[in-house]
């Protein structure tokens, strides 16, 4: 079958080998423009020198990314010492990011498995209704999260209400409020891929494993799980990557403490205060982390499909 | 079936219903410990049904199926000591043959060197030990299947069940696994339950054979039994090429029942009970139970025309215009062309019935 697919493909090439430059061209246009280009645009940005009322001197310095790493002190002539508080910053998004990709998982797995397993008529009506509350602008769903959750909103009046607490439970301006607002921006990233998943999945292997004498809890470990990890990896990612960049809610549910990467990159390019060159610099050593990820992420991906 | 031997399968009046539909009328039957036990029917009537509801993936709406005297209707899949040969073999795609094959026996608790050891013996049994580390993938059709009966079978089930095992193989590998499925049943003693809409399958394997439809059982028995004697007019149809012919019963006689049909023709055949005089009912004759002759050969003869000759390999199809009355369809082995006649298109002749080849079906 495999053979059969693969001498389909290479007939559908010669058929079009003499157009094909010019029909790949759109995709490496907009290739070009959207990806490559801005890429380039701040590899170039964070090895120049900041202007003190943003922008930048056409002039090449290590400085931005020396100072996301060492401490030279206030005027820049003590010995170098580590520079912590980036990369504690840094370390910061990393964890939050987890977790809310973990929140992301526990809630988005169950989710989506319920989803695939309705009738064919009811899994768009499922689709369509997660996917509601996203018609709605990031900045306007996170602001009302911040609402719900704050010390006199509806959740602590509720709580209290009902005489669950005495006081209302502290929950805004924590890591905790920031991982449950990264998992409610991107938890359909997590369904949607995993869904995709269960429904290809053959629920006649699920019925061979409890034939052969296996629990559910061991289907869905060794037989269901191992099947729809592509699923699964690919949610993963596409929770983690953009939570690890988002700026939004560490902004409007961390507070000050709970600062994120993306919230450092975004406060060098705001108004005169910035530094171009540091946000650029900070923008490469992220990109950087994320290619790494997706990279081992990839290479495990290949060895699972080789074995 | 001598009274010592145990009943493998009972199933007791049981029912299935989904909402408003009912897919299994009450079905009572029992499946013999040793034996080689076909389900047989076209599709949807209910013998998938019954055999999930034998494995615990359906449940069973009304009645019980005891399991050797032990009551299994309320059982998980997991709990019965049953296992099964699924239609497009469900093997696990991301391990290996081996692994498998060792999995039933590692759930059942046994160790993993164990399980593997039993395994690749397992392997050795369908002859595919060399394939023992290859992905499912990587294997044909036939083997496959050999696999997935190699891992049902590892962990040594009480009953084992195959729901239409062998349909999506080509014909002649097809032939081939229905002779090991037959002699592996004898090999290891289990218990087979097979399930198939093919009936040529049914009377190669089985040791009996339930033949459904709609729902309702039509008639369990022997093959001979089932094709030999069909019960009614679904079963006489649906197994093997026959003769249905529209008869009115006008007199019985000494066991025997005197029948008219079209055209002014007579035929005599075994009375049935339940079927008096005055039925108008169908009687069956195979067409290998015919032969053709210039004057009489028999008590029973027809006076016909020859329409056509269809040379089909083994035989030659010989279709038959009665005067008056319906066509005929004879049969004639190859290898029996000296004892008995073809003749060309148009020619007249005799067409004879054996005594007790005609068979009266109720409806």
């Amino acid at each position: 079958m495999a053979a059969g697919a693969a001498s389909g493909g290479s007939a559908t090439t010669d058929t079009y080998k003499e157009a094909r430059t010019w029909l790949l061209m759109p995709a490496w246009v907009t290739l070009t423009i959207l990806v490559l280009a801005p890429v380039l645009m701040m590899l170039v940005y964070s090895f120049l020198t900041k202007e003190f009322r943003g922008g930048v001197i056409w002039e090449f310095s290590l400085s931005a990314y020396d100072q996301f790493f060492f401490d030279r002190g206030l005027f820049g002539d003590d010995p170098p010492k580590i520079e912590w508080t980036y990369i504690t910053i840094f370390w910061r998004s990393i964890w939050q990011a987890g977790a809310a990709t973990l929140l992301s998982l526990v809630i988005g797995f169950p989710t989506a498995y319920f989803i695939a397993t309705r009738s064919p008529q009811m899994r768009p009506v499922w689709v369509f209704l997660i996917t509601i509350p996203y018609w709605v602008n990031l900045l306007i769903r996170t602001v009302s999260m911040k609402f719900l959750l704050r010390d006199e909103g509806p959740l602590n009046d509720a709580l209290i209400g009902i005489g669950l607490l005495d006081d209302p439970l502290r929950i805004i301006n924590t890591n905790f409020a920031v991982q449950l607002g990264l998992f409610y921006s991107y938890l359909p990233f997590m369904v949607l891929p995993i869904y995709a998943a269960v429904e290809r999945y053959n629920f006649a292997l699920s019925e061979a494993a409890a034939d052969l004498y296996a629990s559910k809890w061991t289907t869905l470990r060794r037989i269901l799980l191992p099947a729809i990890k592509p699923g699964v990896v690919a949610g993963c990612i596409l929770v983690f990557v953009p939570s690890m960049g988002s700026f939004l809610a560490p902004d409007l549910l961390g507070g000050a403490k709970n600062f994120m990467i993306g919230s450092l990159i975004e406060e060098q390019f705001k108004g005169n205060a910035g530094n171009w060159p540091f946000g650029a610099a900070a923008s490469m050593i992220l990109l950087t982390m994320v290619l790494i990820i997706l990279m081992i992420s990839a290479r495990q991906q290949a060895k699972a499909d080789r074995a | 079936m001598s009274g010592d031997t145990k009943i493998a399968i009972d199933v007791r009046e049981a029912v299935k219903r989904y909402g408003d539909f009912t897919a299994l009328k009450t079905i009572s039957l029992s499946i013999m410990d040793n034996e080689f036990f076909t389900l047989l029917g076209p599709s949807g009537c209910g013998k998938t049904t019954l055999l999930r509801m034998i494995a615990g993936f359906e449940d069973v709406t009304e009645g019980a199926i005891y399991l050797y005297g032990d009551e299994i209707a309320g059982l998980p899949p997991n709990k019965r000591p049953v296992n099964t040969v699924f239609q497009n073999y469900a093997l696990f795609p991301h391990m290996t043959v081996l692994e498998n094959v060792a999995f039933g026996m590692e759930m059942r608790g046994r160790s993993k060197s164990d399980a593997r050891k039993r395994a690749g013996e397992m392997l050795d049994l369908v002859q595919l030990q060399q394939f023992a580390a290859r992905k499912p993938s990587q294997l044909s059709g036939g083997q496959q299947q050999r696999v997935a009966l190699a891992r049902a079978l590892a962990p040594e089930p009480k009953v084992l069940l195959l729901d239409e095992p062998l349909s999506a193989l080509d014909l002649k590998l097809r032939k081939a696994m229905q002779l090991e499925l037959k002699h592996l049943q004898r090999e290891t003693g289990i218990t087979f339950i097979f399930v198939t809409h093919d009936q040529e399958e049914a009377l190669t394997m089985s040791d009996r054979i339930a033949v459904m439809s709609a729902g309702e059982l039509q008639q369990l028995g022997s093959p001979t039994d089932i094709y030999e004697r069909p019960h009614n007019m679904f079963v006489a149809d649906f197994i093997g090429e026959t003769n249905l012919l529209e008869v009115s019963v006008d007199a019985i006689k000494e066991g025997r029942a005197t029948c008219h049909l079209g055209g002014g023709h007579e035929l005599t055949c075994n009375a049935v009970d339940g079927i008096g005089i005055g039925s108008k009912v169908h009687m069956s004759i195979r067409p290998e139970r015919l032969y053709m002759s210039d004057s009489p050969a028999e008590a029973e003869s027809l006076k016909g025309r020859v329409k056509e000759n269809i040379f089909v390999g083994t035989d030659i199809t010989t279709i038959v215009d009665l005067a008056d009355g319906p066509d005929f369809t004879v049969r004639t082995s190859n290898s029996d062309r000296g004892n008995k006649r073809i003749f060309e298109p148009g020619a007249e002749m005799f067409v004879n019935m054996e005594r007790g080849a005609g068979r009266l079906l109720v409806d």
